[in-house]
């Protein structure tokens, strides 16, 4: 292990240019960690996002050596290769400065997609109880742990070639509340999910399951969209 | 298109590739068996003219590329030009009743 890493950030806006940076190198050092040292030692200009550490908030995801990563688990020895670590925003997503991306129109995607949850109990009811072996609540629990990093949607080349495309998380969210038996919005949803700018747009290449840090796979829950909008267009209900 | 045109567009995208499956597999089925004994243009056309099933089983294979090639070259118009809206659908359109007008008459030349 050499004691110095050769890092390379971007800085700047869209017209933006990589930076080089050395970095002592430490054990179990994570790409946060290093994007943090140069801020901290370096240069405490350098914009970017975290907040958790562990995995859970899902606000520190960067590009990593061309890939989409949650930079807080993921170590250095991982990824240093060719001595070279290149830390740039996320794709797919307008530049804020330096290694901040704006999330609004990926969030606002999980808007379109309705992804708010819409019950039909009151605080008066007693709570819904949902069969743990249920198949559609197996289902849900396979894609419910998403933290909202933004790493399927930038490793998603339909993004890129459709801005409009909703993306895999929104889709993934909506999969989970077409599943949930306690949801009501129904047909509603398929209507926003379906069509060129929804689920009919996914090319399954699954991109954003390989990359997702979570392990959740946003191409399962799309191909499941697919088969619920088709079904309910073939009902004559869409 | 609204949501509901684009589902069913899928839906006729799914089931055409379903057909096409079954028909490559026969078609090359036939094609291998067929060139065995070593036929001439005149024995294949012996077999072919004026028979139904063929006539039916080809005209369902044309029919199927038909609806599902310009499906595809949707979203490729889209993802690679840009190109959206009815133009382009006008345009897909035209090239479904090509690929139809062509594949019929390949197929009739055989036939009739
Ligand atoms: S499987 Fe679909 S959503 Fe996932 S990366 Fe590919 S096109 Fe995008
Ligand atoms: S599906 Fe995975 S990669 Fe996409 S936002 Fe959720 S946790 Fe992140
Ligand atoms: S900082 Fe919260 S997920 Fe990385």
């Amino acid at each position: 292990m050499s004691a110095t890493l050769n890092v390379s950030v971007w800085r700047g806006g869209a017209d933006g240019a990589y930076r080089d940076y050395e970095v002592p190198r430490h054990e179990s050092q994570t790409v946060l960690d290093v994007v943090t040292h140069i801020q901290r030692a370096l240069d405490p200009t350098l914009a970017y996002r975290y907040a958790c550490r562990v995995g859970m908030c899902g606000s520190c995801a960067m590009t990593v050596n061309g890939a989409p990563r949650w930079t807080c688990r993921t170590h250095v020895d991982k990824v240093y290769k060719n001595r070279k670590l290149e830390i740039a925003p996320l794709r797919n997503l307008p530049v804020i400065r330096d290694l901040v991306a704006d999330m609004r129109e990926f969030f606002d995607k999980w808007a379109r997609a309705r992804g708010q949850f819409r019950g039909a109990r009151t605080k008066a009811d007693d709570f819904a109880r949902v069969a743990p072996g249920s198949e559609a609540r197996k289902l849900v629990d396979a894609a419910i742990e998403c933290i909202g990093c933004g790493v399927c949607y930038s490793a998603c080349d339909v993004v890129a070639a459709i801005p409009e495309y909703l993306g895999p998380a929104a889709l993934n969210r909506a999969w989970t509340l077409a599943k949930d038996e306690r949801d009501t919005l129904g047909v509603d949803r398929l209507r926003a999910v379906a069509g060129d700018a929804g689920c009919h747009a996914c090319h399954t290449h699954m991109s954003c399951t390989e990359r997702c840090p979570k392990g959740l796979s946003p191409t399962a829950g799309i191909s499941g969209l697919k088969r619920a909008v088709a079904g309910a267009a073939l009902r004559g209900e869409l | 298109m609204n949501p509901r045109g684009e589902t069913y567009l899928w839906i006729a995208q799914r089931a055409s590739a379903a057909v096409l499956g079954l028909c490559v597999l026969v078609h090359l089925a036939t094609i291998i068996y067929a060139v065995q004994g070593g036929l001439t243009g005149a024995e294949i056309l012996a077999r072919t003219r004026g028979n139904a099933g063929w006539l039916a089983f080809y005209a369902i294979f044309v029919a199927a590329v038909a609806v599902h090639a310009p499906i595809g070259l949707r979203s490729v118009l889209a993802e690679w030009l840009g190109w959206r809206g009815r133009g382009r659908d006008a345009a897909l359109v035209a090239f479904a009743l090509i690929l139809a007008g062509l594949g019929m008459r390949a197929v009739l030349g055989v036939y009739a």
